[in-house]
């Protein structure tokens, strides 16, 4: 431990480590200083000023979010000068802010409302021009409302360093200064891979999911069709958060009774469809080891990823498993198996899926993943969208009994459950592949090699003698340096795990927002949802895919074996590149001009 | 060698460029031919000399002649009488009296100059700034060869931190320490970078020091390099100077040809190379962190300091980054020692400056004075003082982000703390005069209005806080201004002040509190009476017709609105309630009919 110097908070003295922030300092001192560009995951970007603090010996106020202790500093965060300064900042980003807050989709959930409220903004003494801007809807999944944008760049820095697809970024100067995507395009035009993530840390709503919530309820109400419902793992890991119950709990029970209680005919859970995609990708693997085909296997769960893969990483696209993601294999199956099954028309069935994720919705819409001239999906609405839903059609989500999917596509395994969290996909896949490879059962299933919040993640495995080396990333930003690695050294490892967002999907874009007193993407709020579905795992006797019995008999009744051309039909699907706009391939750039 | 009895020096800075002198090259060729005195005679081109006003100007030598505003029309004179015959051609001769110049004998008689003290533009106008052997003949990187010969890196820093020498770029940094935190970083790579990046509005220092001397430039850089362990150099300047551009890239290339830069400068076991990276023009690029950001390929804004450039910068390597006039300055501390540049200027502020003289003003132009000169002393003595016969109201230091002095501070030094008592700031050297025709609200609304234009947009003091300036002085020159409208400006412009994130906005309410603060009866004026002294501001301003009219009707008639109203031969009248003050009665007017008021 290094020498502990002393600062002065306010006149009273402390001892601190040295090396941090102000903001860092006071943090462990009970002093909460007003801060709003500010986040602990991304790099300092010390735009907004509202953490302004006063140095002694200091000409102006510095930013105490960027501004290291020293011995002997003496910092005052609260005299009256300070106090309006911040004030004055915080009425000069609401004044070029749209005050439409009672119609606005994140009234009560708003960082700026809250900042604006705890400033004492009570008056608005420098109002005048604001700035106007169209929204962006052209995205399937991300929509920007540049107009709510207090331009903090925090979605900025999201999107380039912890996603490392660098979509946002400012442009134009002063007043002017609006974020967007590069040659100001369109998102839906843009390389935005729809994770979301920009969502989550925006403080306003200037990023927002495309919202399906007007289209499910008047689905809903429609007597001709027959709703079905699934719902990711995460989600159930996260939905509580929406109703002020803390971090952690299990809701799955609640939100398939809220589900049927908002007019659902069944309901269904991913969960299922995530052990049906271990038994088709782990097979998929093995034929890839046994015949010496392409390796490492890269997962294609994740929707973020798909769209990074077409255009950042176009070379890998072979080592990707042709695997539909769980979402996509419940809804095939939905509108086949079930609907022979139940003898519906599968045309009359409105297939809907609440997800953690909001690059889902650009996934349902994906042609690639069409069949008998059908999306498997037909609505995708996020862990948000359904929480809202829920509130809005009067359904006491917190009191309410907790009920069991329907059959036949609601029966799960406990490796389904941990498809929510990063390491998930791997560890399931670990339990079946062993199991299918060596005949022999894994005894020890809980893979802690690949568990946990650490951004590349190694274990392996032996598996008749053979090693088996496997890898996972989550966030793109960790996938883009994993690929990198790949790329240098394709044999180094034989499976690798992917999945777009930071923690996986618990931390997908469409989770509910930061609560008062939290911050967004908290990694103690992303470990408490994992250690939910961890625990879900563990409540549960069949704990691997292969012995889920709802699966097996959909093998025997439909699919016959994992691999067949049926589950070809229905269960994979195809990639390919797609080049972001300025991006000419080399092959291009060869052309000849003959004189 | 050739006996050539008159050598002719044409300058060829960016002013006599675009005043014909390119024209009149070639019309003094065509005219030596026609004399048969091209063997005789010798032309020579020159960087800018500064005193731009009288372009384009042309020196004849031996004698020292010095020919100003020369059309191409004078040069059969000029040939014949001078050249031919020996005699003068005394109409065209840039006189008034003395000079005192250790740098400036050549120059005569002229008083511009008599002022004047040229260490960075030692070089402008004396040599052909595209010939590296006329830099070398006046001891060019001589500098350069006693360090690498005879002194360490760290002696080398210890001439500098004696010098005294200040960052010219507006801070006012020592340089020598700057030199002594980066010099102690342990870095694989280190960068220099010279800010080249000049913006204020109406400023041309850089460009002109670059144009007229850029070896010295260079030189001063490869020392820096020596001196704190860098290989790598890299010039940031902005592409609208292709002139200085192309200098520099012959310089470079020339500087590589004598092995000067590349491996093993002139012989010595130490290797540096320098590049140019130019910049696309917006003003927050000349802010440090803002130019390291475009050097890297990313969107030019700055971030938080510390961690300085000087632990963390290009590249997070350790970077030295110091402004053309300070590169400029170096080759003459170590030639002539730190200690002797030290008896130039004040106790806290040595050496000289150089300002760019605007405004209304006699001689506008480059002036390069030691520091402790007074604003008086270049205003009224090298400047000329103000034309027309109109009174001096202000002088603006320092740029947009600069204030505006009164009268009563004409006799304050020109110091780096002198400025700042008096409520401005050095800067980079820009020096506006305004006399009583200007209106001092108007001129703080053109400020706020360049600096909330050029603002990054990253943080929100200057990008929110300069809009909401510029609207409340928009408010007031349109007649609009509300009681406590000043104390708002005030309010925002301190705050912005203290928290902006960098320079820009630090110093971008400057001229709206420094004209608060020396001229708040024109802004009250303003505000209660509805009145603009200077008659600047179009919105109050009235129209009246005078006894002087005869009614020709001129007015009316060219009134657009029908504002005018009146028969023949019989006074006019002007419907106020009708009249949109466009002016055009009053420029129409031949019998000076219409009072504006």
């Amino acid at each position: 431990m290094s020498k502990m110097i002393t600062i002065y908070i306010n006149g009273k003295e402390y001892k601190v480590e040295p090396g941090q922030t102000i903001m860092q300092a006071a943090d462990t001192l009970g002093y909460k200083i007003p801060r709003l560009c500010y986040h602990p995951k991304l790099s300092i970007e010390g735009a907004c000023r509202v953490c302004i603090v006063e140095v002694e010996g200091q000409r102006n106020f510095v930013a105490s979010c960027a501004f290291p202790v020293s011995d002997g500093m003496k910092i005052k965060t609260n005299t009256a000068e300070l106090r309006r300064a911040r004030r004055d900042i915080v009425e000069l980003i609401v004044d070029n802010h749209p005050m439409d807050c009672h119609v606005c989709e994140r009234d009560g959930n708003c960082e700026l409302q809250r900042l604006a409220s705890s400033m004492g903004i009570r008056a608005r003494h420098f109002a005048g021009e604001r700035k106007r801007y169209d929204k962006d809807l052209s995205g399937d999944a991300v929509i920007r409302d540049p107009e709510k944008c207090i331009l903090c760049g925090r979605c900025v820095r999201m999107c380039s360093e912890i996603q490392q697809v660098h979509n946002l970024t400012q442009s134009h100067r002063g007043f002017n200064t609006v974020v967007t995507p590069a040659y100001d395009l369109p998102m839906a035009e843009s390389v935005c891979t729809a994770c979301g993530q920009c969502i989550n840390v925006c403080p306003t709503a200037a990023f927002l999911e495309k919202n399906y919530t007007q289209e499910l309820f008047e689905q809903l109400n429609d007597p001709d069709t027959i709703k079905v419902a699934q719902f990711a793992p995460s989600v159930r890991a996260a939905i509580g958060e929406a109703f002020g119950i803390p971090a952690g709990a299990n809701m799955e029970g609640q939100l398939i009774a809220a589900l049927r209680k908002l007019g659902f005919d069944y309901v269904f859970d991913t969960q299922f469809a995530a052990d049906l995609t271990i038994m088709e990708e782990a097979s998929e693997f093995l034929e890839r080891v046994q015949s010496k085909g392409k390796l490492p296997m890269i997962t294609s769960c994740s929707s973020a990823w798909m769209k990074c893969l077409e255009q950042f990483y176009p070379d890998l696209i072979d080592n990707v498993s042709t695997c539909k993601s769980p979402m996509s294999m419940q809804g095939a199956m939905t509108k086949t198996y079930f609907a022979q099954k139940m003898g519906i028309d599968p045309k009359k069935i409105c297939s809907v899926a609440a997800m953690c994720c909001t690059a889902k919705k650009y996934e349902a819409a994906r042609p690639e993943l069409m069949f008998d001239g059908m999306r498997g999906v037909d609505i995708v609405v996020t862990t948000r969208e359904i929480a809202w839903m829920i509130k809005s059609a009067g359904i006491d989500f917190v009191n309410i009994k907790p009920e069991q999917p329907d059959h036949p596509l609601g029966l799960s395994s406990g490796a389904g459950a941990i498809f929510g969290t990063t390491g998930g996909v791997m560890e399931a896949a670990i339990r079946t592949a062993y199991e299918l490879y060596t005949g022999q059962t894994l005894v020890d299933i809980e893979v802690e090699s690949v568990r946990g919040l650490k951004g590349i993640k190694e274990g392996s495995l032996t598996m008749d003698g053979q090693e088996i080396r496997v890898a996972v990333a989550h966030g793109l930003g960790n996938a883009c340096k994993l690929l990198e690695t790949v790329r240098q050294d394709p044999g180094r490892y034989h499976f690798i795990e992917i999945m777009g967002c930071p923690g996986g999907c618990v931390g997908g874009g469409g989770q509910p927002y930061a609560a008062i007193n939290t911050i967004p993407l908290d990694d103690e709020a992303l470990k408490k949802r994992a250690q939910a579905l961890y625990d879900l795992d563990r409540g549960k006797t069949i704990r691997r895919s292969h012995d889920n019995p709802d699966i097996q008999k959909l093998y025997k009744e439909f699919l016959q074996h994992p691999l067949s051309s049926v589950s070809h039909k229905y269960l994979h699907t195809h990639y390919k590149a797609k080049l972001p706009v300025g991006i000419v391939p080399k092959e291009a750039k060869q052309i000849e001009v003959k004189p | 060698m050739k006996e050539t009895k008159y050598k002719l020096t044409l300058c060829d800075g960016t002013a006599c460029i675009q005043n014909q002198s390119k024209v009149l090259h070639q019309a003094l060729e065509a005219e030596l031919d026609k004399h048969g005195l091209r063997q005789s005679v010798s032309i020579h081109l020159s960087g800018c000399l500064g005193i731009c006003q009288k372009g384009p100007v042309l020196i004849v030598n031996p004698g020292y002649i010095m020919y100003g505003r020369v059309q191409v029309e004078d040069i059969p004179e000029i040939v014949e009488s001078h050249l031919v015959r020996n005699k003068a051609v005394t109409r065209l001769i840039i006189t008034e009296d003395h000079l005192y110049n250790r740098f400036f004998r050549i120059f005569g008689d002229v008083d511009f100059f008599g002022k004047q003290m040229r260490i960075c533009l030692r070089n402008c106008g004396v040599i052909d700034p595209e010939n590296i052997d006329d830099y070398l003949s006046l001891r060019g990187y001589e500098a350069l060869a006693k360090a690498l010969e005879s002194m360490t890196p760290e002696e080398v820093i210890a001439e500098v931190k004696k010098s005294g020498l200040r960052g010219r770029g507006g801070a006012g940094f020592p340089t020598g320490l700057k030199w002594e935190f980066t010099a102690k970083q342990t870095a694989d790579d280190k960068y220099v970078i010279c800010n080249a990046d000049e913006g204020d509005p109406g400023a041309f220092m850089d460009r002109s020091a670059i144009e007229g001397d850029p070896h010295t430039v260079l030189e001063g850089m490869i020392i820096a390099g020596y001196a704190i362990g860098a290989k790598k150099g890299i010039i940031y300047i902005r592409a609208e100077y292709p002139l200085a551009i192309e200098r520099l890239e012959k310089a470079i290339a020339a500087a590589r040809e004598h092995g000067i830069l590349g491996a093993n400068v002139l012989g010595s076991d130490f290797s540096f190379d320098i590049e140019i990276r130019l910049g696309a023009g917006a003003f927050v690029c000349g802010e440090e962190t803002a130019l390291i950001h475009s050097i890297e390929g990313h969107r030019g804004m700055p971030r938080p300091r510390p961690p300085y450039p000087s632990v963390k910068g290009l590249f997070g390597k350790p970077t030295l980054i110091n402004n053309v006039e300070t590169w400029a300055s170096i080759p003459v501390i170590l030639l002539d020692g730190g200690k002797w540049f030290s008896t130039v200027g004040t106790e806290t502020s040595k050496g000289t400056k150089v300002f760019a003289l605007a405004g209304k003003v006699h001689n506008t132009g480059l002036v390069e004075v030691p520091m402790g000169t007074t604003l008086r002393e270049i205003i009224y003595d090298i400047g000329g003082g103000i034309p027309n016969g109109k009174t001096f109201k202000a002088v603006q230091t320092g740029g947009p982000s600069g204030g505006c002095l009164p009268a009563k501070y004409l006799d304050t030094q020109i110091d780096y703390e002198s400025l700042a008592k008096a409520g401005s700031i050095m800067g980079s050297g820009g020096m506006i005069v305004i006399d009583e025709d200007s209106c001092m609200v108007g001129l703080a609304k053109f400020f706020i209005e360049f600096t909330q234009d050029e603002s990054c947009g990253k943080c929100t003091p200057c990008r929110e806080g300069t809009k909401r300036m510029y609207e409340i002085l928009t408010r007031i020159t349109e007649g609009k201004g509300q009681p406590g409208d000043i104390e708002k400006l005030e309010r925002l412009g301190e705050m912005i002040k203290r928290s902006s994130l960098c320079g820009l906005g630090q110093s971008a309410p400057n001229p709206v509190l420094s004209t608060i603060k020396n001229f708040r009866e024109e802004y009250e004026e303003h505000i209660h009476s509805k009145k603009c002294r200077a008659g600047q501001c179009a919105a109050m301003l009235s129209y009246t017709v005078n006894v002087k009219c005869v009614g020709c009707g001129a007015c009316k008639r060219i009134c657009p609105v029908g504002a005018v109203e009146g028969t023949r031969k019989e006074k006019h009248l002007i419907l106020q309630d009708k009249c949109i003050r466009c002016g055009q009665c009053y420029e129409v007017c031949k019998f000076d009919a219409i009072t504006k008021a």
